[in-house]
């Protein structure tokens, strides 16, 4: 296995957890492991993308994937450039592929894109020769927040396989349940969503996933209880009657936290709305690795640009580059 | 004397069934049918079917307020090249044709169009779906046809006072009923939907309306026709339970018509997954079921006609994500081919649902449609049922691209058209 085959099977881009099977993911843990330990160093920065370009197109609010991004491209001592559009450009009626082309004829490597609609990283990808990944788009996917829950779950766990992770909350509006139940699944975890139908899309099928409408007969079995974050608009849409009969039915209560295995961790994506989706003391539990899933999120974005970016050396090379 | 045209050799398919003949035509009328004919020109259609020109219920010419997506003169072209000698236009235009004024309009710049353009007219003020358009004042300028579309009329209270009040304009139109033409979608459970909610929406994360946001307003229509007597004209009808309710209707006697798009019965959902807005039209691509549902509705009669929903988009519309590109695809150019490639009806079947019924419902049938006789005005094309192309957007004479078959080998050409026995369209090329 070298660090060259997700590169040389063809996709330059990461746009969907559907683009990785099992072994680019352990890749790219594995890469981590190395990145995650030059955050540590006195001087956390290596040469690995000196003179590379990265460009970042936002077209939605984003302060914690953007910073995590930024500070992954500071370490791999990559150079930057900011291309920050408000939704309203959207609604102005700019071509998404003006931008594109505008941002590529500055001569640049990789872009990451966030963006309220499904699919629009997809479209970038196919108007420029720069490496595109998703930093999240609409609905769909979110695949460095799965790859940093993946990392995570697997520091803590060892294995992931035959592990049970509950995704729980709003699925059907969620980019982060989409990209986890691949990524989860991908690597031999079995994946409960558990919703109201109304948070759950109508239907499942394409999804490597079990579904139920009950937490609590699920609890006593999970290795992970990943929390969704309720979008507080929901409340009303007649999606759910009130956020309070959400949380006694859906949320992870202090009753509920103490029902679950001891060794089970409690993720979630953030940011939270404490006494929703999560009871606020049971978010500062040992059990809860949210703030360590943010930590993560550096070091994979690290080796996601390296393997997207980088030189094309192999493994052995990749460690002495950052070395 | 003016020159005349002959038609030699072809088959002739229309209104009264097949057969061998040739044709003469002369100050733009057809004037002999009939066997060893000679003209001043002589176009030989050996092998090749003549037939009354189509008729499309369902065109975006985008003019007046979107020129640069098409304009009637592009769009006439489009459709004299894909055999169309009648295009019935949608009243969604900027502003929106819900006056005689803007009727008008378009009649006037109509006046170099390469087949007849036949302004449809909004049901409602601006098409806002909150007040009654001046319709005897329209039907008075000559509209036979009303529709919001690009939106289904919402308010069940004001659909049924358009069929009542539609009702008393037949003095104004020699007894032709005036057809409500509803683009069925109910707003508030399609939600802002830009896809089939499916197993494709799930897993792209697309917004997505369900199959029952367009049946629900078809089951009501169905109701209101009943219970007014009025007369409705389903647009685009594209699901399952949509052909089943319309077919029953039929069969208790309501004075429903309905039309199908080519895409809805070639085309599902699983072509979205690309996320390529090309493929993002309302009503939405459906399922593979759906698709059945479609042809074999067009095959036994439940579906009248075959329309295109032509609906031009520039280029930067369309380079825009699927969520907010705008809706729809091209049409007339590809019609007939595609058709005629994934339908599996006879000729004949195939005239009566491009020509002779849509020509029926939109009350144009003493000009268009109908059967090929001496005295009839020469709307005609010349078609070869087994010439193969490849579809090409940038090749169409359309103003835009925005076609869902882009590289698709179909089969069937239009040779020639005639519009009031003017040659528009010459070997495939427009004259004009």
């Amino acid at each position: 296995m070298t660090a060259t085959t997700l590169r040389q099977r063809g996709p330059k881009h990461l746009l969907s957890m559907a683009d990785l099977d099992r072994d680019d993911i352990e890749q790219i843990l594995n890469l981590t492991e190395s990145f995650a330990e030059v955050g540590e160093r006195s001087i956390p920065r290596v040469p690995a993308l000196r003179g590379k370009t990265i460009a970042w197109l936002f077209y939605e609010d984003s302060t914690r994937t953007r910073l995590s991004f930024e500070t992954a491209a500071k370490r791999l001592s990559a150079d930057t450039m900011n291309f920050s559009v408000g939704s309203s450009s959207v609604n102005k009626g700019e071509s998404l592929r003006d931008t594109v082309e505008t941002i590529a004829a500055m001569g640049i490597d990789g872009i990451v894109v966030r963006h309220g609609a499904a699919g629009a990283p997809r479209q970038v990808s196919e108007w420029t020769d720069a490496s595109v990944i998703n930093a999240g788009d609409g609905w769909h996917q979110h695949p460095t927040q799965s790859l940093l829950d993946l990392y995570t779950a697997r520091q803590h766990l060892d294995e992931l396989d035959g592990k049970h992770i509950a995704i729980i909350g709003d699925i059907k509006h969620s980019r982060v349940a989409r990209s986890n139940a691949l990524g989860f699944s991908a690597m031999g975890a079995r994946v409960t969503l558990v919703a109201p139908p109304t948070l759950l899309p109508s239907t499942l099928d394409g999804w490597p996933v079990e579904a139920t409408h009950d937490l609590d007969a699920v609890l006593e079995e999970l290795d992970i209880c990943y929390l969704l974050r309720m979008q507080l608009e929901r409340q009303g849409q007649a999606v759910v009657p009130s956020l309070r009969e959400y949380h006694n039915e859906y949320g992870l209560t202090s009753a509920r936290a103490d029902r679950l295995p001891n060794d089970a961790l409690i993720m979630h994506p953030g940011p939270m709305n404490r006494g929703v989706e999560i009871a606020g003391e049971v978010a500062d539990r040992p059990a809860a690795v949210i703030t360590e899933q943010v930590a993560n999120g550096v070091s994979v974005r690290m080796a996601v640009l390296f393997l997207l970016l980088g030189s094309g050396l192999d493994v052995v090379d990749e460690q002495r580059a950052i070395a | 004397m003016s020159a005349d045209i002959a038609i030699t050799n072809g088959t002739i398919v229309d209104a009264g069934g097949i057969r061998r003949a040739d044709l003469r035509i002369e100050n733009g009328v057809v004037v002999e049918v009939g066997e060893k004919l000679d003209g001043d020109t002589v176009i030989d259609a050996d092998g090749l079917v003549v037939s009354p020109g189509f008729v499309d219920l369902h065109t975006h010419l985008r003019e007046p307020g979107d020129e640069e997506a098409e304009t009637i003169q592009t769009g006439s072209r489009s459709a004299a090249l894909g055999g169309f000698t009648a295009c019935v236009a949608m009243p969604n235009t900027n502003p929106a044709m819900d006056s005689v004024a803007v009727v008008q309009q378009v009649l006037d710049a109509a006046s170099d169009a390469l087949c007849e353009i036949v302004p449809s007219a909004a049901m409602t003020i601006g098409r806002a779906g909150e007040q009654l358009a001046p319709m005897a004042e329209l039907v008075r300028a000559g509209v036979r046809v009303f529709t919001d579309d690009g939106t289904g009329l919402q308010n069940d209270r004001l659909m049924r006072t358009a069929l009542d009040y539609a009702r008393g304009l037949d003095h104004l139109t020699d007894g032709f009923q005036v057809v409500l033409a509803q683009h069925c979608e109910v707003e508030s459970l399609a939600a802002g939907g830009v896809m089939h909610e499916g197993e494709w929406s799930s897993v792209l994360g697309v917004p997505a309306q369900p199959a029952e946001a367009e049946e629900l307003m078809v089951m009501r229509d169905i109701a209101l026709a009943r219970l007014t007597g009025g007369r409705v004209h389903f647009q685009h009808v594209s699901t399952r339970g949509s052909v089943s309710m319309i077919r029953e209707a039929k069969a208790a006697g309501l004075a429903i018509t309905a039309e199908a798009t080519t895409h809805h019965f070639t085309l599902d959902h699983s072509a979205c997954r690309t996320y390529d807005p090309a493929f993002k039209v309302h009503p939405p691509l459906r399922t593979q079921d759906d698709v059945a549902a479609i042809k074999a509705g067009l095959l036994d009669g439940t579906i009248d006609a075959i329309a295109t929903d032509h609906a031009p988009h520039t280029r930067q519309a369309k380079e825009r994500p699927f969520l907010t590109a705008p809706p729809g695809m091209l049409g007339l150019e590809t019609a007939f081919a595609v058709a005629n490639t994934e339908l599996g009806a006879d000729i004949e079947h195939l005239v009566r649902l491009l020509s002779v019924n849509p020509a029926r419902i939109a009350g144009i049938d003493d000009r268009h449609g109908g059967t090929i006789e001496p005295g009839r005005p020469a709307n005609l094309t010349v078609l070869d049922l087994d010439d193969e192309w490849t579809v090409t957007g940038a090749a169409m004479a359309s103003r835009s691209t925005n076609t869902p078959y882009e590289g698709r080998t179909v089969r069937g050409s239009v040779r020639h058209t005639f519009w009031n026995g003017d040659q528009v369209v010459d070997m495939g090329e427009a004259t004009r």
